[in-house]
């Protein structure tokens, strides 16, 4: 009986002890400034990336350029449609544009460096490949020959 | 009445998790994961204009014609096939021609640097697409591609030197390059309706 009595005394939970939150979120912070970087560019493409299980991870992040291409964005499907278009840095551009995009991006580059330039190809997966053609072959025109298809990593199923 | 304050009043530290929430809900929001993996390629370069595009007289048996059409249906030596999965198979058959037949690619004794005489593959895999193909489908294709010559230096690095490509060092994965070179060539898309 004198356990119960004593329960009844001790009324109330004891207040959980939050001294050790903040290291923790302070972690989650440490964590996500190591694991990912500035956003450099608004994204007005809309890209899902699809999978393939053969990837390599690209060598050198500074030495590539991006070329987005993909549906626009909700907000700009009024004024773009909804057919695949290609971003460069920020703005929608033509195929023809590459040539130019391409020769900014190179000047960018030290000379010693300017041989390893990759391309970063991200592409949404539904795009047809017509567009993606264009910009092959304008690539190979402005002799941007490394390309990355971006990809998902897909796992083995084992 | 200083002697009261000697010590320092202790910092309030409750407002500590507040403000790194903060923090950590700024970098949320202008920070993105890129996906900074992929198939690495290399475009072949463009012909010169005063150079006439000759046509590499390749003999007939050493192609592996790999075809998407417009209705992503993926065609390759002879059937149509309903996976791109099934392509490693066809692919290894290709390179390795296990019983010699004279439908698949010849062989020829190359000497490599550092290796010494080996019988490399002459076979070529020219790959098309429509201009209506989805990209889905092209990049699953240039996987399996992959995928299969990948397959095929691991078992050369096995067979050699016991271990994978991956594990080679430097140049010996550029002795298995040479002999199991990734011959893909892409050759301009067809138009849409046109068979």
């Amino acid at each position: 009986m004198a356990k119960f009595v004593r329960k009844g005394k001790n009324e109330g939970s004891p207040s959980i002890n939050t001294s050790s939150l903040p290291d923790i979120v302070f972690m989650i912070l440490m964590f996500f400034m190591v694991s990912t970087s500035m956003r450099k560019t608004e994204r007005m493409v809309s890209v899902k990336l699809p999978v393939a299980s053969e990837i390599a991870k690209l060598e050198r992040k500074d030495l590539s350029s991006y070329i987005y291409i993909g549906k626009p964005t909700e907000q700009y499907q009024s004024q773009f449609g909804t057919d695949a278009r290609i971003q460069l840095n920020d703005s929608f551009k033509s195929v023809g544009d590459i040539g130019d995009f391409i020769a900014a991006e190179r000047e960018n580059l030290s000379e010693g460096d300017r041989q390893f330039m990759t391309v970063s190809l991200n592409i949404d997966k539904d795009t047809r490949m017509g567009i993606v053609t264009d910009v092959k072959q304008e690539l190979r025109r402005c002799s941007a020959l490394k390309i990355m298809y971006v990809a998902n990593q897909q796992y083995k199923k084992y | 009445m200083a002697s009261n304050k000697k010590k320092t009043p202790e910092i309030n530290g409750g407002s500590m998790a507040d403000i790194s929430f903060l923090m950590l809900i700024f970098f949320l929001m202008v920070t993105t994961m890129d996906h900074e993996k992929g198939i690495a390629r290399r475009l072949p370069p463009m012909p010169n204009k005063d150079q006439k595009a000759e046509d590499m007289k390749v003999n007939r048996r050493n192609i592996l014609e790999v075809k998407i059409s417009s209705g992503d249906r993926i065609f390759a030596g002879g059937e149509y096939l309903s996976d791109a999965s099934q392509l490693d198979e066809i692919v290894i058959n290709f390179f390795t021609n296990p019983n010699n037949s004279d439908k698949l690619p010849s062989f020829k004794t190359k000497n490599i640097e550092g290796f010494g005489e080996c019988r490399v593959s002459e076979g070529v895999i020219s790959l098309q697409n429509d201009r209506a193909t989805h990209y889905d489908i092209y990049l699953r294709v240039q996987n399996a591609l992959v995928r299969a010559i990948n397959t095929l230096r691991d078992n050369f690095a096995m067979q050699n030197w016991g271990k994978k490509y991956e594990d080679l060092d430097d140049a010996h994965q550029k002795i298995v390059r040479k002999a199991v070179p990734q011959s893909i060539s892409e050759s301009e898309p067809v138009n849409v309706g046109k068979k």
